[in-house]
């Protein structure tokens, strides 16, 4: 299952390092949503402005936009010249499928997340304190995003209205993701003067809840699609 | 190349097609509502007659009958049917819940559990929208605000788009067993997210500000007499409405798969039977014979 894994993992990011389309598009889409806030919201900057305190919120929102970008790609590579049908064929263990799938968004979500990062620090005004909280709470909040995202992507896999679908169907669903993402960084910012990494332990649940229903209900959506 | 037009009544004189005159037939009946109702259906029309009544006596016992609250005063009014309605509601998606768990287990799957949890979720969705506009004209004269970020209410709002998105989920077309399944899956995931939404909102509410909002509840501890009836009545009345409206949705499902089945097997029918005329008739299709 790992070393299928592995096989999906590299061949999408194999893909992506010849199309780039995460770092050509995704990104820079991203970028444009973080300058979007800043025009909204802004133009002031530095403590108590609405810019820097909301920065944590602003942040993920725009990481959660562009999740729907990446999974959006993922799965339209999969949808062109018969791809699905020669992963189905290919014998592959659908849970490997799913693993490497998710784990090629992942890494390609935590890029995006450092440049993300960076630039709301700039942007807004907002320095990266409690680093290690930060790195944590991207790691483990990216994990649950990929699964769910991944999972959502092949429901919709089949369906013409893909692109208005998947949105739909994936934010409500992480919106718990969101919220604990959102003050495990404020708690990182220290300005929520609640210390400790409760809201690590809310991502954490998502993560492994949704990597379980993923790797099990992988397989019956994938024959279908 | 020469095709044979054949009327339908030609058809139906001839021997093959005769099946398709009588499963059509059958269809015909099952939606004629002048025909005798087998026994499930009057089970269902006593159920909505019964629904009816006990709505028109929640309605009379909770605008006329009760006296207002002693706090609320005429507000109370509104809370004989909020209640009861977002029961439904958690009755709608445990049933959608449990029919898709029916569908996905290979010993019990059949084609009813998917349509029976496509009803539930349905209902559901409507009774879902019921509880938030209830729930806002109450909390609006109550707490002095269409809305507040308190659990339960930002769980409702989740679970509302979280079954939209289930809706849509089983409108992808396709082959149905694929869509069925893929809904059952759309359904489970769905509601897993339910608590844990609920419990990171509640942490979220308590770590960020004290409840601002007195426990709605409080204003029902004092009921007793006709009040308590009401209430009790408006549950029964509803739960009948929710049953008569899974029922007459699960209905329009299984129609809908019949009209689909054998109005693609009488198009078949009539196919073959223009094959087979003309190649009789004219000797056009070479490589057939009958």
């Amino acid at each position: 299952m790992l070393r299928d894994a592995l096989l999906v993992a590299g061949k999408d990011l194999r893909i992506e390092l010849r199309s780039r389309v995460a770092i050509g598009q995704v990104v820079p889409f991203a970028l444009v949503v973080l300058l979007l806030f800043g025009l909204a919201l802004g133009p002031s900057v530095g403590r108590g402005s609405v810019l820097y305190s909301a920065a944590a919120g602003l942040f993920w929102i725009a990481v959660l936009l562009a999740t729907v970008l990446g999974v959006q790609r993922s799965f339209s590579i999969e949808a062109v010249d018969g791809a699905s049908d020669g992963l189905r064929l290919s014998g592959l263990d659908p849970a490997g499928i799913f693993l490497g799938k998710a784990a090629a968004i992942g890494c390609e979500l935590l890029v995006l997340e450092l440049i993300l990062a960076l630039a709301s620090a700039l942007l807004y005004d907002r320095p990266l304190t409690g680093a290690v909280l930060l790195l944590a709470t991207c790691a483990v909040a990216t994990v649950g995003l990929v699964a769910i995202g991944t999972l959502y992507g092949a429901v919709s896999l089949g369906a013409r209205q893909r692109e208005t679908l998947l949105p739909l169907l994936f934010f409500p669903m992480v919106a718990p993701l969101l919220l604990a993402a959102t003050k495990s960084w404020e708690e990182a910012y220290g300005t929520s003067g609640h210390q400790g990494t409760g809201w690590l332990d809310v991502l954490a649940v998502f993560a492994v809840a949704y990597l379980a229903i993923g790797t099990v209900a992988f397989g019956p959506l994938l024959e279908d699609a | 190349m020469s095709l044979t037009t054949t009327t339908l009544d030609e058809q139906l004189d001839d021997d093959a097609p005769i099946t398709v005159a009588v499963e059509t037939g059958a269809f015909r009946r099952s939606t004629n509502p002048r025909r005798s109702k087998t026994r499930g259906e009057q089970i269902i029309a006593i159920v909505g007659a019964l629904g009816l009544i006990g709505m028109v006596f929640t309605v009379w016992l909770g605008l006329w009958i009760t006296p207002p609250d002693e706090f609320m005063g005429n507000l109370v009014r509104l809370l004989y049917v909020h209640p009861a309605i977002a029961w439904v509601m958690y009755l709608a998606y445990g049933g959608a819940f449990l029919s898709s768990l029916a569908y996905l287990w290979r010993r019990t799957r059949s084609p009813k559990w998917d349509r029976l949890a496509g009803s539930f979720a349905e209902v559901g969705v409507v009774f879902t929208g019921l509880t938030l506009v209830t729930g806002s004209i109450w909390g609006r004269p109550t707490w002095g605000a269409w809305w507040t970020w308190d659990p339960l209410l930002t769980t409702t709002a989740l679970l509302f788009v979280l079954y939209l998105g289930y809706l849509a989920v089983r409108r992808i077309p396709g082959d149905p067993e694929v869509c069925a399944r893929r809904s059952a899956i759309a359904a489970l995931v769905a509601f897993v997210d339910v608590p844990i939404c609920y419990f990171s909102v509640l942490w979220w509410r308590s770590l960020h500000q004290a409840p601002t909002v007195d426990d709605p509840i409080n204003g029902k501890t004092y009921i007793h007499g006709s009040m308590a009836w009401t209430l009790l009545l408006s549950f029964v009345a509803l739960t009948l409405v929710f049953s008569w409206l899974v029922a007459q949705r699960y209905r329009l499902y299984n129609l809908a798969a019949l009209e689909e089945e054998q109005g693609l097997s009488y198009a078949l029918d009539e196919r073959r039977s223009e094959g087979a005329e003309s190649t009789v008739g004219g000797n056009v299709m070479s490589g057939t014979s009958s």
